[in-house]
């Protein structure tokens, strides 16, 4: 169901640089999960509201109030590429 | 010493408080064991005994906890089962482990888990799978393999994880230990690495229902970093039902027909516990979740399309692995994701992502909240005549490593009866109720939302029946 050209499409959206094997794999493991999940298509949905969260609540506010908040050098300690001010990444448009 | 191990935990807590046993040595004599772990269920154990004194005087009185890979633990490495964070130390500690620090429950160590919550046998870890205490050839359930493994082999005396759509309950269940799915919102789910944030839910493994009350009551609570937890009503109780008498359960029929692939022993198993809960007085009547079998299919869409947003942090830009930083930004992206994540991860974040994408969304996430509404009416239409749901917590007994490894569907449907109440949100609980082919089988009772007081005090009264004896697995 779902083709090489689709799962690389999918692959691009996702950031994720697949081999050639893992694509024909996807493929072939993703069609056989998606004909398992089609099922519900066929059920009679009409005028049902969706549930996108079981909790009835909607904007949670608090008071603004400053609080301290984690140091830039606790932040920075974890990263791969630290810079004084911030996390270091390649150029956009290095080849 | 072995002794003390066979203590649960509130009995431990207990004679800590009386003063008849030192926190030190209770800690010391579980970390041993926890060191010595031959079962992989630990990624990190605590060196010594946290310095402080007074544990005396705390309610948890200085048992410590075990705690699954994905709460972020300050200064301890919390990975969530994951190459991209291996090594990762976070500078801040879950919400949900600092009560239970405050609370007299010091971290003893790291579990192990599938990668990123995402499986059923435990067997998704980039850090190797964890082993069955009952049988070593077979997997302990996921994904909270390790924390359920831990409990039932006495590394520790209880463990929290997470259940997104049976990764408490399940592998509780083929552990053969108490594992309590709380209500959505009961608990903070700050600090916790996100799989899909409106189904995650932390809650407690432990080798009784008591001690699952006391753990769980030091546990749940509003959260002012996470906006979607909610004050727990009233006092979590400690259980002290003997009988059923009055209490109305429902069998759901329509999970528990032939679809729910359930085994000969499981059901057997399940058909006595039935008639045990009758002769404790329940009454026990059919009841019908129509959409309840749709739970598995909607799940599997609603879960990785939360799970592919949810993970797109994983960049190599601000933690854990990079690969190829000296190409261009997002070949660096893409390679490093490439590397990071395992299979389960990726098939995943591939389902979601095309789940969400343009031209499909409506047809399947879409759709996918729709029945989500409906298995939630069901339910509540169910409790209207029913006080609890039964069923077994999963089709199976634990099965042998790498038996469902190559056919993901299979193992997706390890959850077909734990996945309806996480969509629901509603709180279920797995205890022991005894063995098929000598392996632990898990009996499901599930509530309406908040009801975990009465759903622990039903659970207590069937246990004390049912007197399932796990000692065997702590050798």
């Amino acid at each position: 169901m779902l083709d090489r050209d689709q799962v690389l499409h999918v692959a691009r959206l996702a950031r994720l640089e697949l081999t050639d094997e893992e694509v024909d794999r996807m493929a072939a493991e993703l069609s056989h999960v998606l004909d398992h999940i089609e099922a519900i298509r066929e059920l009679d949905l009409e005028g049902v509201a969706p549930t996108s969260h079981v909790i009835d609540v909607t904007n949670v506010l608090r008071a603004d109030e400053p609080t301290p908040s984690l140091s830039r050098e606790a932040i920075l300690a974890a990263a791969p590429e630290p810079l004084k001010d911030g996390f270091g990444v390649p150029s956009p448009g290095a080849a | 010493m072995s002794e003390l191990i066979d203590l649960t935990a509130a009995q431990a807590a207990e004679r800590i408080r009386a003063g008849d046993l030192a926190a030190a040595e209770l800690f010391e004599a579980y970390r041993e064991r926890a060191t010595a772990d031959e079962l992989n269920a630990f990624t990190w154990v605590a060196e010594s005994a946290p310095a402080r004194n007074g544990e005396a005087s705390t309610p948890l009185g200085g048992v410590p906890v075990a705690v699954k890979d994905l709460f972020c633990t300050e200064g301890v490495p919390s990975q969530s089962g994951s190459r991209i964070l291996e090594g990762y130390r976070p500078p801040y500690s879950a919400t949900v482990v600092e009560k239970l620090a405050d609370a007299g429950a010091p971290l003893l160590g790291k579990t192990n888990q599938d990668e990123f919550a995402m499986g059923s046998s435990n067997e998704n870890s980039a850090f190797g799978p964890v082993l069955n205490p009952w049988d070593r050839k077979r997997v302990p359930g996921g994904s909270s393999g390790g924390s359920a493994a831990a409990v039932a082999a006495g590394l520790a005396p209880w463990a929290i994880g997470t259940d997104t759509g049976g990764s408490i309950r399940q592998p509780a269940a083929l552990c053969g230990i108490v594992g309590l799915k709380p209500t959505y919102g009961a608990c903070s789910r700050y600090g916790m690495i996100a799989f899909a944030s409106s189904l995650d839910q932390a809650g407690p493994f432990t080798r009784d229902v008591t001690d699952a009350a006391l753990l769980f009551r030091h546990m749940a609570g509003h959260d002012r970093r996470d906006s979607t937890s909610l004050e727990f009503p009233g006092e979590i109780e400690l259980p002290k039902r003997e009988d059923l008498k009055g209490l109305r359960l429902g069998v759901p029929e329509d999970l528990t027909g032939a679809e729910g692939g359930i085994e000969p022993g499981v059901r057997e198993n399940y058909n006595a516990t039935i008639q045990l809960a009758e002769s404790l007085g329940a009454s026990i009547e059919p009841c019908r979740l129509p959409h309840a079998p749709q739970a598995l299919s909607a799940y599997y869409i609603i879960a990785p399309a939360e799970a592919s947003a949810n993970l797109a942090r994983f960049d190599g830009v601000r933690y854990g692995l990079r690969v190829d930083g000296d190409k261009d930004l997002v070949t660096m992206y893409s390679r490093t994701r490439e590397v990071g994540f395992g299979d389960e991860v990726k098939r995943r974040i591939m389902l979601g992502t095309y789940a969400l994408s343009s031209g499909y969304y409506d047809a399947y996430y879409g759709t996918a909240q729709k029945v989500r509404t409906k298995i939630s009416e069901d339910f509540r239409a169910a409790f209207e005549r029913f006080d609890f749901i039964v069923l077994p917590t999963s089709p199976c007994v634990a099965f042998e490593l790498g038996a469902k490894l190559d056919d993901p569907l299979a193992m997706y449907l390890n959850d077909f009866l734990a996945v309806p109440m996480s969509l629901a949100g509603i709180p279920a609980i797995s205890i022991p109720s005894g063995l098929s082919e000598g392996l632990p089988v898990g009996f499901q009772l599930a509530g309406p939302a908040f009801s975990e007081s009465r759903l622990l005090d039903a659970a207590y009264a069937l246990e004390r029946a049912i007197g399932f004896d796990g000692s065997r697995a702590r050798g």
